[in-house]
């Protein structure tokens, strides 16, 4: 494949997806600050100021009021965004039912970080997870160059007319948003041949319709329905989607999952975000000692892709799943998700709850749990405290 | 000139929507969509006009309607018109439609915020002093003595003065208005109509499950409320304030109605003892005394 040299820039997390959000060309975003999100509203702040992206973008009392204005402008025809984290999503979530609800064509970034209380600006997946049965795509990204790739991407996905979901980009919070990564960058040309033009809008005032009104119990369970149909094509268009991504950035995009080893591997690490990466090195030092690991990253969690989880893992020896949100009273909620998948097979899954609040791991951790696997010496939870 | 009269009109919002007997609702938008035309866009939060406004199968509205949480008309409108300006439809009118709950508690923040903003957008609180469409439980713009189920024993706070607080924003224009003056309600949209920026009309719109009145008397007791001076009909154009309609015969608090009269139709208010009454009337005197140095500046 004949690819161009690439523009290469050192970007923090923050700022990558604002480059990549500039590129998009939304008309309308909404900002309220919330760490470790702030710094990317700064930017994207001043390329509107600057005029780099001209734009609407709406300064809110509040992250409630965040997805409420896009929510109205994405109705009415616009490209939106917005970004939020922890406690804003929370804020946020009466509205993330109603995008998702009422299906509206929306992206946005959460850079993820635990919940209070107690506070913790730091890491984990709780936030993002919380919203898994709230009718978005959730797509989450291992590193900055991801993060940026998936914003991207996110756009084209949510817009599909066989999709139109919100859409929210995950990327850990400090780890990915606050690091400096050299990343490759598509021209904005490109980009604009990726991203065409919106075609929708709900506004109508030579067939006005009501939107969002009461259904009747009939009515409700059958908008339900679609949104469900509407889910499962959209793993074939994300599929898609990243494929065509993939042929024009030149850069291998693994679609709903990515395998790390894990063809030949027979116990294998399930990951999802930024320690992926840590496990892929873990991995590596398990291959060099005879130990045949893999790994499997979870790209996108939902629609959650049960098809590719289990054709990877249906005879591996061990499947340990690392998980940085906890359902309490249930377990790890990817272990879970990991375990219905594998209903039926004889495949023992593992759960290991870590980083919760920011709790370090590193390669070292992933070693441990799983040498104590192989020595029949873990237990189906533990939690690295 | 006014359509109004004339017999014939086609009505902008239907006949056979869901309002109650007697309620003042239908009505209301009906004034405000031949107004404001066909090129508006109508945000309505969770209230009475939710149901009123029908389900699925079909709607009364002849223009688009755009359900909200309850919390968030103001903010949709604000993405709504931003969004139309990018698309360079710059004539078309985003109104909120939202009851006093949505209004003045759990919107109000969105509402200050688009305020703030200046945003342009016309905002209309259709007042009907409770929650009513989960069966008549206080809200912050309850008035003082009033009976909810939630205040069984009468309100013991004072209602909340949302359009002066609106004002403190410093938006172009704030109004009252009663559906029994018609023609000073249609003249405030029709300001608004013309003004760039944040507009908010606060609209008293008596309730009679919630107010527990003869669904008869709905207009008299919305011209009762203006005449006694409970509901002060003004506007607040960039900051003057104005008396407009019969409110301006009201300063000389001989001309206004005791209110008693306002009172003694409505079952919300049986409870109230000769002192507690003395209390309002107090109150309402006060309230023009008020009025008085608005109009002096």
């Amino acid at each position: 494949m004949q690819v161009l040299k690439r523009k290469t820039l050192a970007l923090v997390g923050n700022h990558a997806v604002a480059y990549a959000v500039k590129q998009s060309k939304p008309q309308v975003l909404a900002v309220f600050p919330i760490t470790p999100q702030t710094t990317m509203l700064e930017k994207i702040s001043e390329y509107i100021a600057s005029e780099e992206l001209k734009a609407e973008l709406i300064k809110v009392e509040s992250e409630h009021s965040a997805l409420a204005s896009i929510y109205g402008a994405a109705l009415a025809g616009a490209r939106v965004f917005t970004a939020t984290s922890s406690q804003g999503l929370l804020y946020m979530t009466e509205m993330i039912y109603w995008a998702g609800g009422q299906r509206i064509p929306i992206v946005a970034a959460v850079a993820t970080r635990a919940i209070a209380e107690p506070w913790s600006i730091w890491d984990d997946h709780q936030d993002f997870l919380s919203k898994r049965d709230a009718i978005w795509v959730q797509m989450m990204a291992e590193n900055v160059q991801e993060a940026y790739d998936m914003t991207i991407q996110a756009f084209r996905i949510s817009e599909d007319e066989r999709v139109i979901l919100p859409v929210m980009m995950g990327f850990d919070g400090f780890i990915l948003t606050h690091t400096m990564e050299r990343i490759e960058v598509l021209e904005d040309g490109e980009v604009d041949n990726f991203l065409p033009p919106r075609q929708f809008n709900l506004i109508d005032f030579s067939d006005p319709i009501g939107v969002g009104p009461i259904a009747t119990p009939e009515d409700y369970i059958k908008y339900r329905y679609e949104a469900m149909k509407a889910m499962v094509r959209a793993k074939g268009v994300i599929e898609e989607v990243m494929n065509e991504y993939e042929r024009i950035s030149g850069r291998k995009q693994n679609g709903l999952v990515e395998c790390y080893k894990c063809e030949d591997a027979k116990y294998v690490f399930v990951t999802m975000g930024a320690w992926s990466g840590d496990g892929k090195v873990a991995v590596d030092r398990l291959r060099n000692a005879g130990i045949e690991a893999g790994l499997l990253k979870i790209r996108v969690f939902r629609p959650f892709p049960k098809e590719k989880i289990e054709e990877y893992l249906r005879s591996m020896k061990g499947v340990i799943v690392l998980d940085r949100a906890y359902s309490y009273g249930s377990g790890g909620i990817l272990a879970n998700e990991i375990k219905a998948t594998l209903y039926g097979y004889r495949v023992p899954v593992y759960s290991v709850i870590a980083g919760i609040g920011g709790k370090d791991v590193r390669p070292r951790h992933f070693q441990k749990v799983i040498e104590d696997l192989i020595n029949d010496n873990l237990e189906e939870e533990r939690w690295l405290l | 000139m006014s359509s109004l009269v004339t017999p014939k009109r086609i009505p902008k919002f239907y006949r056979g929507n869901a309002a109650c007997p007697g309620c003042p609702i239908p009505k209301e938008l009906d004034v405000l969509l031949e107004v404001l035309g066909n090129k508006t866009v109508l945000v309505v939060p969770a209230s009475c006009t939710t149901i009123i406004m029908g389900d699925t199968s079909g709607m009364p509205s002849t223009v688009p309607v755009i359900h909200s949480a309850f919390g968030a008309p103001a903010a949709i409108a604000s993405g709504i018109v931003r969004a139309l300006r990018t698309r360079g439809d710059k004539d078309v009118i985003v109104t909120v439609w939202a009851g006093d709950g949505s209004t003045g508690d759990i919107g109000f923040a969105s509402l200050s915020g688009a305020a703030e903003r200046n945003e342009d957008i016309l905002y209309v609180c259709y007042d009907n002093e409770a929650y009513m469409n989960t069966g008549i439980q206080r809200s912050s713009l309850t008035p003082k003595g009033a009976w909810t189920t939630t205040t069984p024993e009468g309100k013991r706070e004072f209602k909340k003065p949302l359009p002066f607080i609106i004002a403190e924003h410093k938006v172009p224009y704030v109004a009252t208005a009663s559906i029994a003056y018609i023609y000073d309600y249609e003249a405030k949209v029709r300001k608004a109509k013309q003004i760039r920026g944040f507009k908010y009309l606060h609209l008293l719109s008596p309730c009679p499950p919630g107010w527990r009145f003869d669904s008869k008397f709905t207009i008299d007791i919305a011209k009762l409320a203006v005449e006694t001076g409970v509901w002060p009909l003004f506007e607040i154009e960039n900051g003057e304030f104005r008396l407009t309609s019969v409110s301006k015969t009201l300063l000389d608090k001989k001309n206004r109605k005791p209110v008693t009269e306002y009172l003694k139709l409505q079952g919300r208010f049986k409870q109230l003892t000769e002192e507690e009454i003395k209390g309002i009337q107090e109150e309402i005197d006060e309230m023009w005394e008020e009025i008085k140095k608005l109009i002096k500046k």
